[in-house]
């Protein structure tokens, strides 16, 4: 299946979606938030229809779907739209909105328009969906006779007109037509395109007239375009369309409902008008705060610097037609800027940049005080970001955003992003195309307020687990690689070569750990390094350093308490840290302040040394379950 | 038959008839399960194809009796 097929932007739907379904339908507050959560995940079609029966049922209920919007459909067709409502019901609610649906007689289209009395002009819908396929049109081949291919389209067209006057006259609703998918089957070949009056040429062009007529209240819906990107082949299924008059392939149901929902969405405002990007391994390959400017992987040359710069030049077409990008990053930032202003392959300058949060804090926090910075509310979001667990963090914290998932294929972070349709809008101004520059050129960067709350809760949802060992032959060489990579978490920034580590493994003045942390998105892998010295009754601890990947989920204290652990063990009766800054790690200055540390020292050169007596600690981690092993045998 | 098909149809039954607590048997028919009438029966055939990645032509879906007849006809599309 296609990816397109499968909303792949979307993340999985919840193991417990079905309870959650039966929650909400006996729920006594409003449910349209949890709804719409629910309806943020991929669904196939079981699980659309499941959806759809809680909405219909809730719909009953005064404010029961709260705060979704209110919105009539009313669909008429050549072709059974019975299996298709309910995809369109709880699809809808993905984007905000709380729909109904009326259906049209079965083929009766130009009755449902004419009829003042018919079903859909009773109903006063807010928009009717006319889904004609090519089979209602009149359009038979008619090889090599452009005349009378001229006067069939000019017929269809007109038909198409008299829909449109008669819903206008007798309901006042707006008309969305949509393209026609052309049959694969052409029986020129080639040719089929050249020849006037083939199927070819007559729904090309009857597509080209469609799209300059469906103007100002009329809608147009690009089905054609999306029959195509998914595959004609596949689209097209005759024995549906014989066997129950099913217009395409019922695969193609929810990325078709979602077609409509992005259009009714942005006819009701909800098209997002911001973009949040992440940096390293976002827009960048690698990470500034460890590689430099030089390491990071960027620009034409080479295949992955090229996919960082196919997505920047999609941002930047986004912020062309009207959407203000902000980013959003964990690193320092005047390191973050850095590339903004030096890198000769950066397509993205700093005066792309509405608000620019480069810093520590998590990105909820961050997220929250771009939405102020900007005055858009922060269901206008959309995140981009390559690592799961901060994706994971926003969309739980703040479910109003939209945060796409992403592939591993950095050369496909750009079609992702699109074929999500964050940014659907059913027109475009000159106000549009300046609307970016009036965010222009500051890159502000914003005070947060307060901390968002939740944080711990999802932390504990992600089912960490650390994985304690002192150094070993078989991690030798990825502990090597950390102590002379890591620059921003890094306490010292003391490198060791693979020999001294070697020997570090044996000397029995030293206490080492690697440590590995999974969590509910996988395996990360060695994540932290510790080595420390036993001086006296002391630990000195010489190294700690960490990936700046699993910043902010606490290892630090899990880490902690095990240092403390194994000084308690020896007759350990304190702990000496030290901090001595280098133009990266300014992250880790307060790095000991914040895990009960007191400063006994600090020297002309910036370094400081800390202490902790160990009979006063208290444990700290509540949330990591705690592995440990001595050697290489158990596997992590 | 087939456990694995067994379970797997359930399934398929219990969300095309919106009721999770409805068990099919093999002698089970239009006339036993409340709501099996001719559009009930289409989404039942898309929902099977859908749930075993398999193809019916239109014909094979009007000469099914019972459900029965329609494991057999899953676990001989499924044998090709």
């Amino acid at each position: 299946m296609s990816r397109l097929s499968e909303l792949s932007w979307l993340p999985a739907a919840p193991g417990d979606f079905a309870e959650r379904c039966k929650l909400a339908v006996v729920a006594d507050s409003p449910q349209g938030a949890e709804i719409r959560k629910l309806a943020s995940h991929f669904l196939d079609e079981a699980k659309l229809n499941r959806l759809a029966r809680v909405i219909d049922t809730l719909s009953a209920v005064p404010g029961a779907l709260h705060p979704l919007m209110p919105f009539r459909l009313a669909i008429t067709s050549n072709a059974t739209t019975h299996f298709l409502t309910p995809s369109l019901i709880a699809t809808a609610a993905r984007h905000g909105i709380a729909l109904q649906c009326i259906e049209g007689g079965f083929d009766q289209s130009m009755q449902d328009a004419l009829d003042p009395l018919s079903a859909i002009n009773r109903a006063r819908p807010d928009a009717v969906l006319v889904a004609l396929d090519y089979r209602s049109l009149l359009l038979q081949s008619m090889p090599g006779d452009a005349m009378e291919a001229e006067r069939a389209i000019t017929a269809a067209m007109s038909q198409l007109a008299r829909i449109r006057d008669g819903f206008r006259a007798h309901c006042g609703a707006p008309c969305i037509f949509q393209t026609l998918a052309r049959p694969p089957e052409a029986s020129f070949g080639s040719l089929e395109l050249a020849l006037p009056g083939t199927s070819r040429q007559m729904i090309d062009e009857l597509n080209r007239r469609l799209a300059s007529t469906a103007r100002g209240p009329d809608l147009l819906l690009d089905t054609a375009a999306l029959a195509e990107s998914v595959g004609l082949d596949k689209w097209n299924d005759p024995t549906l369309w014989n066997m129950a008059k099913i217009p395409f392939s019922d695969m193609f149901v929810p990325i078709y409902a979602e077609f409509v929902c992005r259009l009714i969405g942005a006819m009701r405002g909800k098209g997002r008008r911001c973009l949040i990007l992440d940096l390293d391994n976002t827009l960048w390959g690698g990470l500034i705060g460890e590689d430099g400017l030089a390491g990071i992987v960027l620009g034409q040359g080479d295949a992955t610097g090229e996919a960082y710069v196919g997505l920047q030049r999609a941002a930047l077409a986004l912020r062309e037609r009207g959407i203000v990008l902000a980013v959003c990053s964990k690193n320092d930032d005047a390191v973050a800027r850095e590339p903004f202003r030096n890198h000769p392959d950066m397509v993205l300058r700093e005066d792309h940049i509405a608000v620019f949060q480069a810093n520590w804090n998590d990105k909820a926090t961050n997220i929250q005080a771009i939405a102020r910075a900007l005055s858009l509310g922060l269901d206008s979001m959309v995140l981009l970001d390559d690592n799961p667990a901060e994706r994971g963090l926003v969309r739980e914290i703040l479910p109003e955003v939209a945060v796409p998932e992403l592939p591993d294929d950095p050369a496909l972070f750009a079609r992702t992003l699109l074929a999500g349709g964050y940014f659907e809008s059913i027109a475009f101004s000159t106000e549009d195309r300046s609307r970016a520059d009036a965010y222009r050129g500051n890159a502000l960067r914003v005070a947060l307020q307060e901390r968002a709350p939740g944080i711990e809760a999802y932390l504990r949802s992600l089912n960490m687990s650390i994985d304690f060992r002192p150094f070993t032959p078989a991690g030798r060489s990825r502990i090597a690689q950390l102590i002379n990579k890591s620059n921003q978490f890094n306490l010292t920034t003391r490198r060791y070569t693979e020999a001294e580590v070697a020997r570090l493994e044996t000397d029995p003045d030293c206490f080492t750990l690697q440590v590995r942390l999974a969590d509910g998105f996988g395996d990360n892998g060695m994540i932290c390094v510790v080595i420390c010295m036993q001086i006296d009754d002391a630990y000195r601890i010489d190294a700690w350093l960490m990936s700046c990947r699993v910043l902010g989920r606490m290892v630090e204290r899990a880490v902690l308490d095990e240092i403390v652990r194994n000084a308690q063990h020896r007759g350990i009766v304190k702990l000496i840290g030290i901090y001595a800054p280098t133009e990266r790690n300014r992250l880790v200055e307060d790095h000991y302040i914040n895990l009960g540390f007191h400063r006994v020292e600090s020297t002309d050169d910036g370094v400081t040394r800390w202490e902790l007596a160990i009979d006063e600690y208290a444990p700290r981690n509540s949330i990591i379950a705690v592995h440990r092993s001595t050697s290489d045998d158990a596997e992590p | 038959m087939d456990k694995n098909i067994d379970a797997r149809l359930t399934q398929v039954f219990r969300d095309v008839f919106a009721n999770d607590s409805l068990n099919v048997l093999p002698q089970h028919s239009a006339k036993n399960i409340a709501g099996w009438d001719s559009l009930a029966h289409i989404s039942l055939m898309l929902a099977v194809q859908r749930a075993f990645r398999i193809r019916f032509s239109a014909a094979e879906t009007t000469q099914l009796d019972n459900v029965g007849a329609l494991m057999a006809l899953i676990d001989s599309k499924q044998k090709r």
